[in-house]
């Protein structure tokens, strides 16, 4: 039985609007142009226990609106929603003990005081005996690799191990299914890869169940089997990172190292070409055309190397987030 | 969950609120110092401006100067509550509709109204609020009223109910961020408001008093519980505050669940 229930879930939000310089400010005072945008539309999936999904989309497609009406912050618009049993707009103590929201832009630990005094406070909110309290600090502190630093002012922490503590602060009470909004925005590669080891290895010993939305797509390939991936707020593909490559990028790359320099022309009967500085050449070719291509290409060109692979995922999406539209196919 | 846990749950977590806001404020050992020394200099302030009171022997709008500083007592121990809890809490509330922060406290499985009204506790009210007491105790005896339990009992609660009054329309006024994002000094109407409530009502001109009665609650914020010590409050007035104290915090809890279904949540 799904744990996370999505359906035909909307959200639009009334926005003013207003143009530059005085005159635009003053006409905007005094009459203010009103416009409805719907931040999601017509949304509908689900997630079974225990799986780690990607949430993909452009900036402003509508994902952290879901993540947000999912936890419960935002009254949907329209549609039904249901996460682990409940309705969560009515956001009842049950519900909120048994999912987390960790938003990368954001924080909720005490500024001045070590990590370890919000962590008491929220043991106290969810109702943790102390020694429950200290087990589960020791084990995500373990497990994310934070020592004294829990002892340290929050403002003195660098921003990897202020996430990371701001991980323990969101997970502390165990939930059960977290929401996590760009939690490695900003961290550099080795604090990116420690949360995702870190996520890994939490989602294998709990069985907790994961909607993560990310900008860095390594993110997505290390952590998501599955992914959805919204545009304009409804839903454009469900299912692997494989499935959405071959969808929307119905062609690979074939890198070609040349003996010679060759002019343009001399590739335009193999397929479009993506990049062509001296000796070194990136062609695109249709998949179903791929081995006779590749075939004459060895045959009539002087081929020192040739590398066949599909485009990286980065870019794939991010020519989709830059065109801001999708074709149907 | 049981009731009593849940209770208990939250004077738990109330405890560790203000335990980590007395750590925070300790953070810093000079501005410690600084606000320390502002205090104490407000103090003196306040008790100057009571010794220029005590040197004459007029009455104020029928109450002699020793009843009036009942009075004067009450409105010092509401001031320094509303420095201790309502201004950091509900000034607080402002900030986190504008940055976003909200979100954090309604993830928890807490009563959310609870939360942003009592997560902070700023300790520099608490000298006011037993200067405030003080003047209280010393306003009732020299005044020569000889209040029993039951007076007191009254006064107490009418205090109490005062309390509850100025907390609840504060709260409304600080939630009402919610639609507007950006409202003026919520504070400052409030402190006014009280400001107003330093001296008996009846000090006050008639067109004022009637206001001060009727569609401002200042009366009921320090002139029926002054009369409540001094077993001169009459039943309709104490029935008056009491059932204001209670429509005013009914009224607050459903404006936030209702300005919590508008709630749009900063965006990311």
């Amino acid at each position: 039985m799904a744990i996370v229930h999505v359906q035909g879930l909307c959200r639009s939000f009334r926005v003013s609007e207003k143009d530059p310089g005085l005159a635009g400010t003053l006409r905007h005072f005094l009459r203010r142009r009103v416009r409805t945008v719907e931040a999601v539309r017509d949304l509908h999936f689900t997630i079974e226990p225990g799986e780690m999904v990607g949430f993909l989309g452009p900036n402003g497609a509508g994902k952290t609106t879901t993540l947000k009406m999912l936890s419960g912050l935002l009254h949907p618009s329209g549609g039904r929603l249901e996460v682990a049993g409940h309705v969560p707009a009515r956001r009842e103590a049950e519900f909120l003990r048994r999912i987390t929201l960790v938003m990368g832009q954001k924080q909720q630990l005490i500024w001045d005081l070590p990590p370890l005094d919000s962590l008491r406070v929220n043991a106290a909110v969810y109702g943790l005996d102390d020694r429950e309290a200290a087990r589960r600090i020791s084990e995500l502190a373990e497990m994310l690799e934070l020592g004294e630093e829990l002892h340290r002012p929050v403002r003195k922490l660098s921003l990897g191990q202020r996430m990371k503590a701001e991980l323990m602060a969101a997970l502390l009470h165990r939930p059960e299914v977290f929401f996590l909004d760009e939690p490695t925005l900003g961290l550099d590669v080795n604090a990116q890869a420690a949360m995702r080891r870190f996520l890994a290895d939490y989602n294998r010993r709990h069985g907790a169940t994961v909607l993560l939305t990310s900008h860095y797509m390594t993110d997505i390939t290390a952590l998501c089997p599955r992914v959805l991936l919204i545009h304009a707020g409804s839903l454009f593909h469900d299912g692997s990172l494989e499935q959405l490559t071959q969808r929307l990028a119905p062609r690979r790359e074939v890198r070609l190292e040349l003996a010679d320099t060759l002019p343009d022309s001399a590739f335009s009967g193999y397929g479009e070409i993506e990049s062509c500085s001296g000796r070194d050449v990136r062609l695109l070719v249709d998949r179903d055309r791929l081995t006779t291509v590749v075939g004459r290409l060895l045959a009539d060109l002087p081929v020192l190397d040739l590398e066949v692979r599909d485009p990286p995922i980065e870019d794939i999406i991010g020519r989709l987030f830059r065109q801001g539209s999708i074709e149907q196919p | 969950m049981g009731s009593t846990s849940t209770i208990r749950r939250h004077a738990r977590s109330i405890a560790r609120f203000w335990s980590s806001s007395l750590a925070a404020e300790m953070e810093y050992q000079l501005n410690l110092l600084i606000e320390v020394a502002a205090t104490l200099i407000t103090l003196t302030g306040s008790l100057f401006t009571l010794s220029l009171f005590f040197g004459r022997g007029q009455q104020l709008g029928g109450w002699s100067w020793n009843a009036a500083l009942v009075v004067l007592g009450i409105y010092t121990l509401l001031n320094g509550f509303s420095s201790t809890l309502l201004r950091p809490n509900l000034g607080n509330l402002v900030k986190q509709v504008q940055s976003g922060g909200l979100d954090f406290v309604l993830l928890k499985p807490m009563d959310s109204q609870i939360w942003l009204s009592l997560r902070t506790l700023s300790p520099w009210g608490l000298p006011e609020m037993v200067l405030g007491l003080a003047l209280v105790v010393v306003g009732t005896i020299r005044s020569g009223a000889k209040p029993h339990t039951t007076a007191l009992l009254t006064g107490g609660l009418m205090v109490l109910a005062g309390i509850t009054i100025l907390y609840s329309l504060w709260f409304v006024l600080a939630a009402t961020s919610i639609w507007f994002v950006k409202i003026w000094n919520a504070t400052e109407v409030l402190r006014s408001l009280l400001a107003a409530g330093q001296f008996p009502v009846s000090a006050y001109p008639p067109a004022l008093r009637v206001v001060f009665s009727t569609i401002l609650p200042v009366a009921f914020l320090t002139t029926v519980p002054a009369e409540a010590i001094l077993g001169l409050a009459s039943g309709g007035s104490l029935l008056a505050g009491l059932v204001l104290a209670g429509l005013s915090v009914v009224g607050s809890r459903a404006l936030w669940r209702l300005a919590l279904r508008h709630y749009t949540s900063a965006s990311s």
